[in-house]
């Protein structure tokens, strides 16, 4: 059996977990605890603090697994354990709180300098009469024109795979134009 | 879908890049703790500034720049209240007592100390309206904001946020399409543009000008910030061919796997 995986990325309650229950073939494994400080149980009431785990097969000998990081920072020592080998992975953000913008920003720096691997950008909540824009978000998360930023709805199934497709084009590219 | 938010997660100077980045047209409108402003923009230029209660009318501009005295300033604002700014510029210019350019210049020098002033709030709510355009009635003008920008970024001393602009010192810099020209950098900040290459890391271009690690997160946050540079990995760093990415061996043999990926995930 061979073995591939995504890693999902992004600030505390930006839609991770939900992202891979959307497409993973088995309930999400997920790490969560409820949550102890006051300001972040007022946004929801359980948070991951080791990772998510869904997995979608391919056939008998592939596998992909995708992996759900612990948003706040104080789990990041995670991070690199679960960015090892990756095959590329996807930065969540809310597209409803601007308040996590620099974190996602820090968070997508971080992971770019652990591993030269292919990303994509989802902008969850796309649905909320709420959200930003997807060129303010660009401008906002200091992406430039070639990364792709992609709405995002994680509960739609449909724009859960678009995103993750998206992904697996820019490895297939970034693969034709490697040496 | 609107542009809002708080100051407390947004400065100002993340506001006015964003809005020069995306060269918007509109007023962005800040709530801040006893006043409002408003600042509106053509196409990414600065366009007309008015905080609370100020009198940013053209006759006070001009009286406090020393262009009119203070009894031609009270005629005007006796006789002239009906009139609009553009209507008393042309007024002005036609009687000669100022020029076209001492107007332009002064209303620039006014609404740059007026974005200035902007820089110290730190607490408020903005918003920024897309159909609200620049008054009409006032004289506006189009003023590039980078070197505010710059002046704006430079202000940030707070080592967490500045580790959080920039977490690695192990990424590189490369110019972005804004041109250079016309901006006014420090002489450490030269020292460092003169080293943005692919090629070098921060931590080297920092080595190279003996300077510390708040120093260089300072100085790259200001020229991110004006949109002079964007962060890359390193040229020459390893690439993405880390072994243990892919359980197979072979470009052909793993472009066909990713396709299987795809395939499947078509699929679900």
């Amino acid at each position: 059996m061979q073995t591939v995986k995504m890693v999902v990325t992004g600030p505390f309650n930006a839609g991770k977990t939900q992202f891979i229950q959307s497409v993973s073939e088995i309930d999400v494994v997920a790490t969560e605890r409820k949550i102890s400080s006051t300001e972040e149980r007022s946004t929801k009431p359980a948070t991951t603090v080791a990772m998510d785990f869904g997995r979608i097969t391919v056939d008998g000998d592939l596998v992909l697994y995708l992996f759900g990081t612990p948003g706040q920072k104080r789990f990041d020592f995670m991070w690199e354990i679960l960015s090892e080998g990756m095959l590329g992975f996807i930065v969540m953000v809310d597209s409803t709180r601007p308040e996590t913008f620099r974190e996602a920003r820090s968070i997508l720096e971080t992971f770019r300098a652990y591993a030269p691997t292919p990303f994509v950008v989802a902008a969850n909540k796309q649905d909320i009469e709420d959200a930003w824009e997807l060129e303010d978000m660009r401008h906002a998360l200091r992406l430039d024109k070639e990364t792709k930023l992609l709405p995002c709805v994680a509960t739609d199934r449909d724009m859960v795979k678009t995103v993750l497709l998206e992904l697996l084009y820019c490895i297939l590219k970034d693969m034709e134009s490697a040496k | 879908m609107a542009l809002h938010g708080n100051l407390r997660d947004f400065t100002i100077t993340q506001l006015l890049n964003l809005i020069i980045l995306a060269s918007k047209t509109g007023t962005l409108i800040v709530d801040g703790i006893s006043e409002q402003a408003y600042i509106s923009f053509r196409e990414g230029k600065l366009a007309y500034v008015r905080i609370g209660k100020e009198d940013g009318s053209l006759a006070a501009v001009l009286h406090k720049a020393n262009k009119i005295n203070v009894n031609q300033y009270r005629a005007i604002a006796d006789r002239a209240g009906q009139m609009t700014d553009k209507e008393l510029g042309l007024l002005l210019v036609n009687a000669g007592y100022v020029t076209r350019e001492d107007i332009l210049l002064n209303l620039q020098g006014y609404f740059t100390e007026m974005v200035h002033r902007l820089f110290t709030w730190v607490e408020g709510i903005f918003r920024f309206e897309n159909e609200m355009l620049p008054p009409g009635d006032k004289i506006n003008i189009r003023l590039d904001l980078e070197n505010i920008i710059i002046e704006g970024s430079r202000q940030l001393h707070e080592l967490d946020q500045l580790q959080d602009e920039i977490p690695s010192l192990d990424m590189a810099l490369k110019f972005t399409e804004r041109p250079l020209t016309h901006v006014n950098l420090s002489v450490e900040e030269w020292k460092v543009v003169k080293f943005v290459d692919p090629k070098n890391t921060m931590r080297q271009i920092a080595g190279t000008n003996k300077l510390t690690e708040i120093e260089i997160r300072r100085i790259v946050y200001g020229l991110l910030q004006a949109g002079l540079v964007e962060l890359v990995r390193p040229a020459g760093a390893p690439g993405q061919q880390n072994p243990k990415m892919f359980p197979v061996q072979g470009k052909e043999e793993r472009k066909s796997m990713i396709n299987k990926l795809i395939g499947r995930i078509r699929t679900i």
